[in-house]
């Protein structure tokens, strides 16, 4: 009984506090209702002052209206006098839609139609009162992209009202930038004295308006017989100039070396399945370009089978890709390689003809034109971490996915008992064997890990370029000068070599063009090899050839 | 490592004859003067006519045999497998392109008696210093030796005495041939860009169009491969030839022994580079271009086939293996191009398998079959 009474109670308080919200909303709803409905009747000198009462209102619907007066789509029926906003559209007729319900409304012909009029201080005072709406939101991202606004075309009223929000604001990011556009107007429109001090504190700044306004002052200063003050302008302008660009190659070295990472990832991921079967087994595998591709076209074929899970089809393809190039690598190790034991370069050769095969083969099936594989939408974008610099997304997971793999391959030849026989074969075959580990069984194993995880950067790089027959061959050579230059068979010198030079060739890449850089790092690999012909980290051991 | 002992190893073959010698080069001769006497004496509608277009394909075909021929050299002899040859036998192409770029003189597209075509379309005004002396017969042939001759000294001197062998070395000279393909592929550098040197008008003075002039070519061609095989011969059955092979088998060995490996390795490698860019430059004449494309890896990985192919224990196996794989390949691609690159696949993952020695290594076992018992039992004590 109590119960359904305190119910009861509940219900009817919920529901007239519901009420008085209702109310309130109402009331200023039917406010903005009224105002705008007085607007075709107002002349144009009334309208500042109706503009204002309507932006009072604080309505959602109120910066719509003004946004649309703004942007010369609010008209009214010549009939009726109701407020519409007209969006033209083809066959010269405008699609209505009303201000205040936002309901679709029929399409009708300009004739019916009057514009609702506004001049040019009418539109400034209507942007000035967006702005103000804006920069009080409560979302961040609009309060930022509302300053941006200002700071790109900033004005007297502008100022005005940063300055008179600025105290208020509460997050920083947004005060520094508001404090940006002020400074910037200072610069522009201030004294000489305003100007100096505005440039002390501009010296912060990334924002590209800002730099092209201290070098637009600086263009405009004249070449000579410069006063006193005017010199100490250049000095200052200068000097915050410097600044200005010393923080940019800042962020530009640090994008260099991003891109560097990102392309040592893909050489990781390329080479590492190459240092374990090459230092396990001795052998060169050439169609290791070839599990590359065949990983890049099990994307392809899942994308196109599964059109509509496009978001997913890159976590499916990951395994799948793995498990297609390793059972094509366990194929080759068991159909061709093992017959080859002891004779690394015929098995070069060998496996140089399945690469060929493999690469007509799929020539054949898809067509040798190049394949376009679909980045889902969460592998699109960049991160914006200020205005001169962002990363891109799938470079960014391409990093960390490179990072997943290189880990979890260690852990599984530290932890596991495979590993312990992968890495008791390769150092030494015959001591193992009498141990009863299965060498045969390892090499095959081992070929197919390795071919699997060429598969898995097969995946990563339909990500960056588009698929076909030569993908592989691409890196091919790139992944050999990393295991080489790494040293055979060790994974943390796989991963510094790949690191090395990836960033080595972004780092070149400006300075000399792709091409030249290309081929500075393989002369520099040749001669690094006459230096230490093992690689950075060789394995230790005593056996002579 | 292989370390079969190969017939030429036993004793008994220090004095052996020199049958296998005398025998290809009384082919080579015989050949020679029959597609001679068929392009020159027989009409075009008699059968034993050989057609101006056959004259040059076999031309080319013994550019080839002769380009295997320095393959065999280091990767039959001495165990080196170069994936890069093709970057010795490309550079002694351009050495002759380059030779008759000048030759084309002013009839040349833009007709600057200076300046070949694509440098005046590079607005250059003056020759690049490298191409100083390009238009004497006597720079040019030093250049065919000299290029790929000091670019394997230097890749060679340095690989060799660091004691990079096997796979790596492989790896190293394919590298080396791709950084070159990608160096020559720009404009800046000099030497035609991706369009390469094309166009030729005439060599010394002869038309290139002319068919006699082709028949010369050809000629000419199988006089040098049988110049050169006599040189690998005796190169090889010379005591540092001796050396060499020692090498392939055992390198520690001979170098507990006292010799130095690397001053062996990197003699034979310059000898052989040399014999491509020879290759090359007689190349080029006959198929009327020299590009990038020619540096390209897989180029190089097919000349390696041709000698495994025809056996690689054996000169005149190379010459076999590039004649026959690169008929194939005019056959194949004029047939059904798509199957080619299944066909040169194949082959190399059924010779590795099966045919070892390559198609020289059956004659010797064919010989047994049909000698008396009694010299097989000598031959096998």
């Amino acid at each position: 009984m109590h119960r359904i009474f305190l119910l009861l109670l509940m219900l009817v308080i919920s529901g007239h506090s519901h009420a008085i919200e209702t109310d309130g909303i109402g009331d200023n709803h039917s406010t903005l209702t009224s105002l705008v409905n007085q607007l075709p009747k107002t002349k144009l000198r009334k309208m500042a002052p109706l503009i204002k009462q309507i932006s009072k209102t604080k309505e959602p619907l109120t910066r719509d209206v003004l946004q649309f007066m703004l942007d010369g789509e609010l008209y009214f029926l010549k009939a009726n006098k109701h407020v519409v906003r007209a969006q033209a559209t083809e066959n010269r007729l405008y699609q209505l839609t009303d201000v205040l319900s936002q309901e679709t409304l029929n399409t009708v012909k300009k004739s019916q139609l009057s514009k609702i009029k506004t001049n040019n201080s009418l539109r400034s005072t209507l942007r000035n009162i967006i702005a103000k709406i804006d920069l009080t939101d409560d979302n961040k991202k609009i309060r930022l992209q509302a300053v941006q606004q200002l700071l790109s075309s900033p004005s007297k009223e502008s100022t005005a009202i940063i300055t008179e929000l600025i105290d208020d604001e509460k997050d920083q990011d947004v005060q520094i930038l508001m404090a940006t556009t002020l400074s910037l107007q200072q610069l522009k429109a201030g004294n000489f004295k305003e100007k100096i001090e505005a440039l002390k504190q501009l010296g912060n700044t990334l924002e590209p308006t800002v730099k092209n306004e201290i070098v637009g002052l600086l263009s405009n200063l004249p070449e000579k017989e410069l006063t006193t003050d005017q010199q100490t302008l250049k000095d200052a302008l200068n000097s915050t100039l410097g600044e200005i660009e010393k923080r940019a190659s800042f962020y530009s070295a640090i994008e260099t070396v991003f891109f560097g990472l990102s392309l040592g990832s893909v050489l990781l991921l390329a080479a590492i399945g190459l240092t374990i079967t090459f230092g396990v087994m001795g052998v060169i595998n050439m169609a290791h370009g070839e599990m590359i591709m065949l990983g890049a076209y099990t994307t392809y074929v899942i994308q196109l089978a599964f059109p509509s899970i496009i978001e997913y089809s890159l976590l499916i393809a990951v395994p799948a890709a793995f498990l297609v190039s390793g059972s094509v690598g366990i194929l080759i190790e068991r159909g061709v390689i093992r017959f080859l034991k002891g004779r690394p370069l015929e098995t070069l050769l060998a496996t140089f003809g399945i690469s060929l095969i493999l690469q007509q083969l799929v020539r054949t099936i898809f067509s040798p034109l190049n394949r376009q594989v679909i980045s889902p939408e969460w592998m699109s974008g960049s991160w914006q971490i200020n205005p001169i610099f962002s990363l891109t997304y799938n470079r960014l997971y391409i990093i960390l996915f490179s990072i997943f793999v290189f880990v979890s391959l260690l852990m599984i030849l530290k932890k596991t008992s495979l590993g312990l026989h992968v890495r008791a074969v390769s150092q030494n075959r015959d001591m193992a064997r009498a141990l009863s580990v299965k060498s045969d069984w390892v090499d095959a194993i081992t070929f197919g890990l390795g071919s699997g995880i060429a598969g898995v950067a097969g995946v990563v790089l339909s990500q960056l370029t588009n698929v076909g027959p030569n993908l592989g061959q691409a890196y091919i050579i790139d992944s050999f000068l990393v295991v080489v230059f790494g040293g055979v068979g060790n994974l943390w010198g796989t991963l510094v070599a790949a690191m090395s030079l990836g960033l080595t060739n972004k780092f070149l890449e400006p300075l000399t063009g792709s091409v030249l850089a290309n081929i500075i790092v393989l002369v520099g690999l040749v001669l690094f090899i006459q230096k230490r012909p093992k690689g950075l980290f060789p394995q230790k051991g005593r056996s002579a050839d | 490592m292989n370390n079969s002992i190969t017939e030429d190893n036993k004793p008994r073959s220090l004095f052996r004859s020199k049958g296998p010698l005398h025998l290809t080069v009384g082919l080579l001769f015989i050949t020679t003067l029959l597609v001679t006497l068929g392009n020159l004496i027989f009409p075009e509608s008699s059968a034993l006519h050989v057609s101006d277009y056959t004259v040059s394909l076999l031309g080319k075909y013994l550019c080839y045999a002769l380009l295997a021929l320095a393959v065999d050299l280091v990767w039959g002899y001495c165990g080196i497998l170069s994936l890069g040859h093709g970057a010795f036998f490309t550079l002694g192409g351009y050495a002759m392109g380059m030779y008759l770029m000048r030759q084309i003189g002013d009839r040349g597209v833009y007709g600057n008696p200076e300046l070949p075509d694509f440098m005046v379309f590079l607005n250059l005004t003056e020759l690049p210093w490298f191409w100083a002396g390009s238009d004497s017969i006597v720079w040019m042939v030093c250049m065919v030796f000299l290029g790929p001759g000091l670019l394997a000294f230097i890749f060679g001197s340095l690989a060799f005495r660091s004691r990079v062998s096997g796979v790596y070395l492989s790896i190293m000279t394919q590298a080396m041939t791709y950084a070159l393909m990608l160096a020559f592929f720009r404009n800046e550098m000099g030497f035609g860009g991706n369009n390469g040197l094309t166009d030729f008008k005439e060599i010394f003075g002869f038309s290139l169009q002319s068919p006699n002039t082709k028949l010369g070519l050809f000629v000419a061609t199988a006089v040098i491969l049988a110049l050169a095989y006599c040189l690998c011969h005796f190169i090889v059955k010379s005591k540092m030839g001796r050396v060499v092979t020692a090498i392939r088998d055992s390198e520690s060995r001979v170098r507990f022994v006292g010799y130095k490996p690397e001053h062996y390795k990197v003699w034979i490698f310059v000898v052989s580079a040399m014999l491509a860019g020879l290759a090359g430059a007689l190349y080029v004449p006959q198929v009327g271009i020299i590009n990038p494309g020619e540096f390209s890896p897989l180029n190089s990985i097919e000349m390696v086939i041709w000698v495994a192919v025809g056996g690689r224990n054996s000169l005149y196996g190379a010459i076999i293996g590039a004649i026959i794989v690169s008929y194939a390949k005019t056959r194949f691609t004029a047939i059904m191009p798509e199957a080619w690159l299944f066909a040169l696949g194949g082959l190399f993952v059924l010779v590795t398998l099966l045919l070892p020695k390559g198609i020289a290594g059956l004659i010797p076992s064919i010989k047994q079959k049909f000698a008396k018992p009694t010299s097989a039992s000598q031959a096998n004590s």
